[in-house]
């Protein structure tokens, strides 16, 4: 480096040309990832509001058609997930470390826990479809009022647990599909040996956005599965 | 004349490259502005074509030029585009992508691609809104209220909710990038507190961008569920909730509005310390009272809803929330009175378009005050009252600011000069045409006229012919810009850095600035509007 007279102008390749060094884009970009997990916070606030509501109104309902969902499922799903967190972790660490080999183990892990995540999922909306649980013409949960067993719930209201139900766990299945996405094309670059530890700003991003999702689930998992459990 | 010819030669934005693709694939965050001035140009001319039919049917009392079902789609396909697909975009989209970048001294936005990918969700967006006006419509009112939209509306619902929720990532994503802009890609020396005013609104207006339109996007989408696999989460008959929906459309269509608003007080804060020849006065509370205006507008939503069965303790707490926002409202409009006070004022073009947005938007502000009170509230609800009052916050505040930014930023965008006579004239055309079009309509709303009909009886007759008068004047107001600034293109004075004699980091650029802003890095070490050490240039001084 000292020898070469051109040193003190090279920069990485990775630089864009309108920042003034490697520091202002990494956290340009970091911020831009930050305030677009504010918009997602928002944009999952309008459901978990109307969950809340609902929640509130129809309380027994809420209750019944909870305990009608999978808790095994459910909490094999929340571990694949917080797992997932911890891999991309360590994922980020190895790219800082210069450690490609590790890198590509971690990304590898981390889609394969995404993945066995929708699967599980896509298990048990299949069983909510055979069940007639899924909201529409076909609807039918037959249930009681946990705290009163000889009194039917109200049909209507059970319904909207289980559109709240589809819609919030179908937008964060979908989330997790554009993360499977991301994390595929991560994979590759990673492999092909791009992430060093002067740049791995796609990967602490990618990573910021698979823990959001992560802790979506983490909120959904209480508030769907774990209404009234208590025995 | 040595020096037009140098000026030809230079290399700028404009001319670095030609092509369709060195436009379609640019991330010159200048090139992009334009492309969304040609996009949402035409958008505001497919609304404004809505807004004249119904002015026209509006001219007799009997529904004779449209049937009733024909009108509903009327006036919610005028407001749809209005609203999401010119207002939301105008200001930001076009002079903010051209001048945020310029006014904090970067070479670009942060993200140029996230750039020219927001443009293209606005064109997919508007594409998708295209097919839907053009196969059929939609008739539930810009506002999609349920169950109406969800449950008994047989028009496009669904095409119109998912065109408008892709256009809401347009906004967020220029919303981010003028954030991260804000935050990192300030030149040495432009400190927050050096910043033009302009930035500061458009801070305020991304905050409102990324906190408030998610949650629009998140409503469409459960509107558009329910409406494809019935849901019910808004649909009374199942135990849903019609006044969640309107809690949650609010949420983000309240702040909305600022969205309009803010960034034409930050164009209309540029244009008066400029011709008033003054520093404005009282900088940090008008940055700061841009910066209220946003957190306030997320308290207040719920004034749209007083008469929809809410809790009058809530509706009162949001009666009174409501008055709050004309405090930092009041503070932007007595600190331009204030500049102007002992000015050496100009009246040029872009100041005769100040002028209005302050007359009209005090007049805007203060009904909403009306509107704000539960029991004139009850007295006016869905009338043309209500109609008038936005109309002037809208048309009148943010188009107002709209015109004015764009007379003058044209000469640094386009590096012509329009002609400046032709100018007052129609920013005078626009003022008579506007107030004609909706005075008339606060009394017609006042007398009980109800909005959304396509009749009405006779004795409304005389204020509705006036009210039309009006419309056809304003539409020759704002065609006439359109043809001088096209005409200016071609024959238009060849431009100056400076011509206004203006502060602020874009005018120490050349007129049209090259592709990557400034040759050098620049330094600011001066204060914001320092007007008192700046000459004004020959060009400035119109009309003595």
């Amino acid at each position: 480096m000292a020898d070469s007279p051109i040193a003190v102008e090279q920069h990485s390749p990775a630089l864009q040309h309108h920042f003034a060094d490697m520091e202002q884009q990494r956290q340009a970009s970091s911020l831009g990832m930050w305030l677009f997990l504010a918009t997602e916070v928002m944009f999952f606030g309008g459901m978990f509001c109307a969950y809340l509501i609902y929640r509130y109104w129809y309380f027994p309902e809420f209750a019944a058609a909870s305990k009608s969902l999978d808790i095994t499922l459910g909490t094999v799903n929340t571990a694949v997930l917080i797992c997932s967190s911890l891999t991309v972790v360590m994922a980020v660490r190895a790219a800082q470390l210069g450690k490609r080999q590790a890198q590509v183990i971690y990304l590898a892990l981390t889609l394969i826990l995404g993945l066995a995540f929708l699967g599980v999922k896509a298990i048990e909306w299949t069983s909510k479809f055979k069940g007639h649980h899924v909201p529409g013409a076909s609807f039918n949960f037959e249930g009681t009022i946990p705290s009163h067993p000889d009194q039917p719930v109200d049909q209507r209201h059970a319904q909207i647990f289980f559109s709240l139900y589809f819609a919030m766990t179908g937008m964060h299945a979908l989330h997790m599909v554009i993360g499977v996405g991301i994390f595929s094309y991560l994979l590759y670059y990673a492999w092909k040996g791009r992430y060093t530890p002067d740049y791995h700003t796609p990967l602490e991003n990618s990573g910021l956005y698979w823990h959001f999702v992560d802790i979506i689930w983490i909120y959904l998992f209480p508030l769907l599965y774990l209404i009234d459990r208590k025995k | 004349m040595a020096t037009a010819t140098i000026t030809a030669e230079r290399e700028t934005y404009l001319n670095q490259e030609f092509g369709i693709k060195s436009w379609l694939l640019t991330t010159d965050h200048k090139r992009i502005a334009l492309l969304y001035l040609l996009s949402i140009t035409f958008f505001f001319f497919i609304g404004g074509f809505f807004a004249l039919l119904i002015r026209l049917e509006l001219l007799t009392p009997a529904g004779d030029l449209v049937q009733a079902d024909t009108y509903n789609k009327l006036f919610t396909m005028h407001g749809q585009v209005m609203v999401f697909f010119f207002l939301i975009p105008s200001i930001p989209a076009v002079l903010g992508n051209f001048l945020v970048p310029l006014m904090v001294g970067a070479r670009d936005l942060a993200f140029p691609r996230i750039n020219l990918l927001s443009w293209y969700l606005y064109i997919i967006a508007g594409i998708m809104m295209l097919h839907c006006m053009l196969t059929g419509g939609v008739d539930t009112g810009w506002t999609f209220y349920t169950p109406f939209s969800t449950a008994f509306s047989n028009t496009k619902v669904i095409e119109a909710g998912l065109a408008i929720f892709v256009s809401g990532f347009s906004s967020i994503l220029t919303g981010l990038n003028f954030v991260v802009t804000i935050h990192r890609m300030r030149a040495p020396g432009m400190t927050w507190s050096r910043l033009p005013l302009f930035i500061w609104s458009h801070y305020a207006t991304s905050i409102i961008q990324l906190l408030g339109t998610p949650v629009i996007a998140v409503t469409l989408v459960l509107v558009v569920l329910e409406r494809a696999f019935h849901l019910g989460i808004f649909d009374p008959t199942r135990g849903g909730d019609p006044l969640l929906f309107q809690h949650l459309f609010w949420f983000y269509s309240h702040p909305a509005v600022y969205i309009m608003i803010l960034p034409a007080m930050g164009v209309v804060s540029e244009i008066v310390p400029c011709f008033s020849r003054k520093r404005i006065f009282g900088y940090q509370f008008v940055a700061m009272s841009s910066i209220a205006i946003a957190v306030f507008g997320f308290l207040v939503w719920a004034h749209h809803m007083f008469v929809a069965g809410m809790s009058i303790y809530a509706a009162l707490i949001f009666s009174m929330l409501s008055y709050l926002v004309a405090v930092p409202s009041a503070i932007k409009v007595f600190n331009w009175t204030a500049t102007m006070y002992k000015g050496s004022i100009i009246f040029s073009t872009p100041m005769l378009y100040a002028f209005g947005f302050i007359g009209l938007f005090t007049m805007g502000g203060l009904t909403g005050l009306f509107l704000a009170a539960l029991g004139i509230d009850v007295h006016v609800t869905d009338t043309y009252f209500v109609i008038a009052h936005f109309h002037y916050i809208m048309v009148g505040g943010a188009v107002m600011g709209y015109l004015g930014g764009m007379h003058f930023w044209w000469p640094k965008i386009s590096g012509r000069m329009y002609p400046e006579s032709w100018g007052r004239l129609a920013a005078l055309i626009v003022f008579i045409g506007f107030n004609l079009t909706f005075f008339p309509q606060f009394i017609l709303g006042y007398l009980g006229m109800p909005r959304r009909y396509w009749q009405y009886p006779p004795e409304f007759q005389v204020l509705n012919v006036l009210s039309t008068a009006g419309s056809t004047i304003l539409a020759v107001g704002y065609l006439l810009p359109m043809v001088y600034f096209l005409w200016s293109m071609r024959y238009g004075k060849v431009a100056e850095a400076n011509p206004w004699g203006a502060s602020g980091l874009e005018w120490t650029t050349p007129s049209p600035p090259p592709t990557f802003n400034f040759d050098h890095t620049p330094v600011v070490d001066w204060e914001a509007y320092d007007y008192e050490h700046i000459p004004v240039p020959e060009e400035a001084r119109v009309g003595g």
